[in-house]
């Protein structure tokens, strides 16, 4: 399912004095089965922008096609459930949003609000525990004993029950420590492999966006500035540092290399790379061959 | 130099709670004027040694002790101590309780009674210091993160304590307002001779002080500058840190055969061994 922005504009409260523009001239494509990452400064509109993919908001002008779905102005509130169902959103923090007795009631709360039987709804969340990496043990367990990456897990199997075809995640990997950061994103990654899911990921982790994203989308003051794969985002280190974007810090070392005299035919990602680029480099003596083990 | 904080044999166990206590024998001097980060996994009792410091939970008679500003805290000297010690917690939403700005600054020094004259001048010359003044009579929902963040720093400053305690405050911020925060508390430490005790799970944060501690199970289980606690490379994420870039880049080079150094080196000292290196060829 492709989602795409024609020429899309949104003014919040539009018609009154305190009307703002969060959007203009956006024009992008996110492809079926893509992973796509949205990078951007706080206030450079990276959130309103995520929430015209599920129609929470319709666009001020221009048009959204999610699916055979076109969003317009005009477009009536009914009848836009099953786009909901189809894009899940997971927001800044899930875990504020729990609110049920049991870890299982509070997954199968979404596909019970979407018509589906107390007895499906509940073999669902079933499921959805074995697809986020939480063992079943926790099923009858209150959601607020848990630690805070678990009720994070709980809280995107919630969204992951309604079984979407696109999954958004806003910073799923804020305020969590190393450990739980990159067992959140192993997670994301299992999902878009396995599930066939397309990923469209807030962040402002550029390591993540190097290592697991294949679609960048850069925002700055409301409209996107650059697109592309990481790779050909990543080469413009000056451009990116302008802004105060960030880039992997592969790409920053990388760049401080070169001004000291190193070449490298494209700018490397991660620290593979630039180890590997960096052997031919490096004199005999300073290289052996392979240790032994 | 002076010994702000000394912590002996400090013992605490959650009621109702078997196994392990959450801290377990720690003994820890901190000097006043230093910057001490505190890092540990989750549940390894970071927060709980930062409460315990600032009288927040109840001890007991086989607690230890703990003195801060040469007192020992008790019951009845807990008030006192608290007037040294400010604390930033994680979540700058939960702990904003004015209506603007400088209400929110102001609102520490009305609790201590402090004559109107002389919390103007406070709340003013806090506001500056973490350069907040021109949002002074903004909203809450008017500032970002990093803002707020600054805001609860005022808040304690405006108090003068000697002792602030940073508990995961830059977590939950986007990478410009770590860095302001960050900005902000160093220069406030050199200006003051502030003592800063910092719980933190960032990289940046921990290389920022002078020593680092390591706590594991409720014990302290290493103790170090940066330099020294950043050579252990992978296992720093098992407590609770990412690895620095340096390292990481070290060991993909050590894999590929590479004779890197064993030291700890900075990034610039890595551009620097590697460029000695390179002129060798």
């Amino acid at each position: 399912m492709d989602i795409t922005f024609k020429n899309v504009a949104f003014t919040y409260q539009a018609g009154t004095p305190f009307e703002s523009q969060a959007l203009h001239d956006i024009d992008l494509t996110i492809a079926d089965h893509s992973f796509t990452a949205i990078i951007g400064h706080t206030g450079s509109g990276k959130s309103t922008l995520v929430q015209h993919l599920n129609a929470l908001l319709k666009p001020t002008s221009g048009t959204v096609t999610i699916g055979d779905r076109v969003i317009t102005p005009t477009t009536n509130n009914k009848n836009l459930k099953p786009i909901r169902k189809k894009v899940g959103m997971v927001f800044q923090f899930p875990e504020n949003q729990l609110f049920e007795e049991t870890v299982v009631k509070d997954i199968a709360f979404g596909p019970m609000n979407f018509g589906v039987a107390a007895e499906d709804a509940t073999k669902t969340a079933q499921r959805m525990l074995d697809l986020v990496g939480l063992p079943q043990e926790l099923s009858d367990r209150s959601p607020f004993d848990l630690s805070g990456g678990q009720m994070r897990r709980v809280a995107i199997a919630g969204v992951l029950a309604m079984e979407p075809e696109v999954l958004i995640l806003d910073e799923p990997t804020a305020g969590l420590d190393p450990v739980g950061r990159r067992d959140i994103m192993g997670m994301v990654e299992r999902l878009h492999r396995e599930q066939q899911l397309t990923v469209i990921l807030i962040t402002h982790h550029m390591e993540d966006v190097a290592n697991y994203a294949d679609h960048v989308i850069v925002m700055e003051h409301g409209t996107v500035v650059k697109v592309g794969a990481p790779r050909a985002v990543f080469q413009d280190v000056n451009w990116l540092q302008e802004r105060q974007l960030g880039v992997p810090e592969t790409a920053e070392f990388a760049t401080a290399l070169q001004k000291r005299g190193f070449k490298f035919s494209q700018i490397p990602l991660t620290e593979a790379e630039l180890a590997d680029a960096l052997l031919d480099q490096l004199p005999g003596e300073a290289v052996h061959q392979q240790h032994d083990e | 130099m002076t010994k702000i904080i000394e912590v002996e044999h400090l013992n605490f166990r959650y009621p109702l709670t078997e196994g392990r206590p959450a801290l377990n024998d720690v003994n820890l001097t901190i000097e006043q004027g230093e910057w001490v980060a505190i890092i540990g996994h989750n549940g390894s009792g970071k927060s709980t040694l930062a409460k315990s410091l600032d009288g927040l939970l109840p001890l007991s008679a086989d607690s230890g002790t703990i003195r801060v500003a040469g007192m020992k805290l008790t019951e009845d000297s807990v008030w006192d101590i608290r007037r040294q010690i400010g604390m930033v917690f994680q979540n700058p939403d939960n702990q904003f309780v004015g209506a603007t700005v400088e209400d929110d600054v102001a609102f520490g020094l009305e609790n201590i009674g402090l004559p109107r004259d002389e919390m103007l001048t406070r709340v003013k010359n806090a506001l500056a210091r973490v350069r907040m003044t021109d949002f002074a009579d903004k909203e809450p929902a008017r500032l970002s993160g990093g803002q707020k963040q600054r805001v609860a720093i005022a808040g304690i400053i405006a108090l003068q304590p000697q002792i602030i305690i940073l508990d995961e405050s830059t977590s939950m911020l986007d990478p410009n307002g770590r860095i302001e925060v960050l900005n902000t508390v160093q220069e406030l430490k050199e200006q003051e001779n502030l003592t800063v005790l910092s719980i933190t799970h960032d990289i940046d944060e921990a290389a920022n002080a002078n020593r680092i501690v390591v706590l594991d199970d409720g014990e302290i289980k290493e103790s170090g500058t940066p330099a020294e606690i950043f050579q252990y490379g992978e296992r720093l994420i098992e407590l609770g840190l990412d690895v620095p870039y340096a390292e990481r880049l070290k060991a993909a080079l050590r894999k590929r055969g590479a004779a890197v150094p064993t030291e700890y080196l900075t990034e610039e000292g890595l551009v620097d061994w590697l460029w000695t290196s390179h002129l060798k060829m």
